[in-house]
């Protein structure tokens, strides 16, 4: 027998461990995790589709940037904003209050970060973003509060093979209610890799919407995962519109603990050249009583190609689920590519579950009756595409974000 | 207005049109009928532009222009216009919106600039009461959910919306009711002036009640084989076809 002995990434090479207090336990296991462990490959099952080799290949390096201004990134222009340059706070360029309810500790000043809800073993991101955290931020939503106003969380990738292990921790208290939007964008340079996590808990009765749009450059890397916790009576909603980006991997873990929570999960991605997007999700319905709508829809253009890996677990105690799960694709090119894999497991016996899957082309006969109306291939294209993705971009209920996303569709893809 | 001369068509290997001709002067309206599989639909895909079919030989003239070279749009932008026999359903996308696009492109290209929006809301209010369409209808999705005869009027609607030079009924009759046939029609006739013309293709001699033609041609394998007045067209439905089929025989 032999032993292929592993060979050591160039990954976390060039970084220093932590200077963020975080657990111990939790930075000696990541530190562990990233000297024996190896990056994944397209043989493990989670990564099929989506190859990271490159990354390994890369001496990752963590710098201070600055930005002149977050004008072009200002999803939501009338939330209190908090802005983050390479994982590092921008006090110049972010709000100094947020909404009443809503406390805020960046992770930098805190004294003793609780142990993660992250799984690390075997998980090279999940490590490499604990062990070298760069920064990040907490917010505590305050018990029977109703936060009117959304709060945003920009971030801004700069500079050539940079990387940012960045970090969202999301606390809402009893019987709240607020709403988060998120924008990661970059500037300038080859490379560049923003490695996030958040962890977010909804205790009882509690309402949290995320708005999360995703528009870096093709020359950025971008891996994020969400776990996302659910105690009885709450409800949890994320919408992720991913525009733009060299590779994006979205892993989102919605664990359903309490009975009679409802979770909503709708994904829009378009890409074009040589792009590629991934969304990995699991709703893990723990408890009885509960309801998940999943919705992710795609549109890829030219050699683009798109993964989608939907999972419901229901467990033996959650009677009377109701989890149902689509995912629609549009190829626009013949050398687009997408993985489709929605799956179910069921070990309770009375539940109410679906499924779906499609992936197509845009009819043609639609586009001829369009164009002979007048209407030039281009535009006819547009309508039928906007019209796919129109039911997704409708579950997005901040209308600010909603006409940011329909600009840098225009922007990007030369919609109206 | 259209001049179709030795027209010939296929779809893959199969010859549909073989050699047809035809000329409609602005102010007429021309029925042609035949039996099913004469090329009657082919030939109003061939003019709109659907890329299925191979012209293989002939010309059309419309207004002094190649037709034929023309892409669909500019078939469209030049003032041609199909009322589909089956109109197509477009979940997601507004009957409203898409007009308000195509009417602008349209315009654009005659170098016209673009309807306000008080305007074009004004004609669909004008437009949309002369086919007796519901304005809730106007704005929901292109044909969606929408009755065979609803679908049938909001090609009219269409028609009334673009101001076509030019428009050919593909069986626009088919499948409706006596009610529906006759707001079709009346439809139809309001938009009738003697700067337009109009091609029927029908089945039946039922809507040349409503709709006067000026000639009723009878398309037979892929040629028009015989050309008459509004009489014709009673003949046919009394007689049929195979007096026409003998009459070629010999």
């Amino acid at each position: 027998m032999t032993v292929i002995a592993h060979k050591k990434t160039a990954l976390s090479s060039r970084l220093e461990a932590t200077s963020i207090s975080i657990a111990n336990e939790d930075k000696a296991l990541a530190l562990g995790v990233l000297e024996n462990t190896p990056l994944p490959t397209t043989r493990t099952e989670a990564w099929k589709y989506t190859r990271v080799a490159r990354l390994g290949k890369i001496a990752f390096t963590n710098q201070e940037a600055t930005i002149s201004s977050i004008d072009k990134y200002n999803i939501d222009s009338s939330a209190p904003t908090l802005v983050f340059v390479n994982g590092h706070f921008s006090k110049e360029l972010s709000s100094n209050d947020l909404p009443e309810g809503i406390s805020w500790n960046l992770l930098s000043d805190m004294n003793a970060i609780p142990a993660t809800k992250l799984k690390l073993e075997n998980e090279v991101f999940n490590s490499l973003n604990t062990a070298h955290l760069t920064g990040g931020v907490q917010l505590t939503i305050a018990a029977n509060v109703i936060v009117g106003t959304p709060v945003q969380i920009l971030h801004i990738i700069k500079g050539t093979e940079v990387i940012s292990n960045f970090k969202v921790i999301i606390d809402a208290g009893k019987s709240s209610q607020a709403s988060v939007v998120q924008g990661y964008f970059s500037e300038d340079g080859e490379n560049k890799f923003c490695n996030v996590t958040s962890e977010i808990s909804l205790a009882e009765n509690a309402v949290l919407s995320i708005d999360k749009v995703q528009y870096e450059d093709e020359n950025s890397f971008h891996i994020s995962t969400e776990e996302v916790s659910q105690e009885r009576n709450s409800l949890f909603t994320i919408n992720t519109s991913t525009l733009n980006g060299g590779l994006v991997r979205n892993n989102l873990h919605i664990k359903v603990n309490g009975t009679n929570c409802n979770s909503v999960l709708n994904g829009v991605y378009l890409m074009k050249n040589k792009q590629h997007v991934d969304n990995h999700t699991i709703v893990d319905h723990i408890a009885a009583h509960c309801e998940s709508h999943e919705l992710y829809k795609g549109v890829m253009d030219d050699k683009s190609t798109a993964v989608f890996n939907g999972k419901v677990f229901v467990r033996p105690d959650a009677q009377k689920i109701n989890a149902f799960q689509s995912n629609g694709n549009v190829l626009l090119s013949d050398n687009a590519t997408v993985n489709s894999k929605p799956e179910l497991e069921i070990y309770a016996d009375d539940v109410k579950c679906s499924h779906g899957s499609t992936t197509g082309q845009l009819d043609d006969e639609a586009i001829f009756y369009l164009r002979a109306r007048g209407l030039s291939k281009r535009s006819a294209h547009q309508l039928m595409v906007s019209a796919f993705i129109g039911e997704v971009l409708d579950m997005i209920k901040n209308e600010n974000v909603r006409s940011y996303v329909d600009g840098l569709l225009t922007e990007r893809f030369g919609w109206e | 207005m259209i001049e179709i001369k030795n027209l010939h068509a296929k779809i893959g290997d199969k010859e549909i049109l073989k050699g047809l001709n035809l000329t409609v002067k602005a102010g007429e309206i021309h029925a042609i009928m035949g039996p099913n599989g004469a090329g009657k639909s082919t030939l109003a895909s061939v003019l709109a532009g659907r890329e299925d079919y191979e012209v293989t030989e002939g010309t059309v003239d419309f207004e002094g222009a190649d037709l034929l070279d023309l892409a669909t749009e500019e078939r469209a932008r030049e003032g041609l216009f199909l009322a589909f026999q089956y109109p197509i359903e477009i979940p997601g996308v507004s009957n409203i919106n898409f007009l308000r696009t195509a009417i602008n492109e349209i315009r654009e290209y005659r170098k016209e600039d673009p309807i306000s929006a008080k305007d074009f809301m004004a004609l669909v209010r004008e437009k949309s009461k002369l086919v007796e369409l519901d304005a809730k209808l106007a704005s929901r999705s292109v044909n969606e959910g929408f009755s065979g005869g609803e679908k049938k009027r909001n090609e009219i609607f269409q028609m009334a919306m673009l101001n076509p030079k030019l428009a050919i009924l593909d069986e626009t009759d088919s499948g409706l009711d006596i009610d529906a046939l006759r707001v079709v029609a009346n439809g139809v006739n309001m938009l009738k002036s003697e700067n337009n013309a109009t091609i029927v293709i029908t089945h039946y001699q039922r809507l040349l009640d409503y709709i006067i033609p000026d000639f009723v041609h009878v398309l037979y394998d892929g040629k028009i084989v015989k050309t008459g007045g509004k009489e014709l067209a009673l003949e046919l439905e009394e007689k049929g076809y195979d007096w026409i089929k003998a009459e070629l025989a010999n």
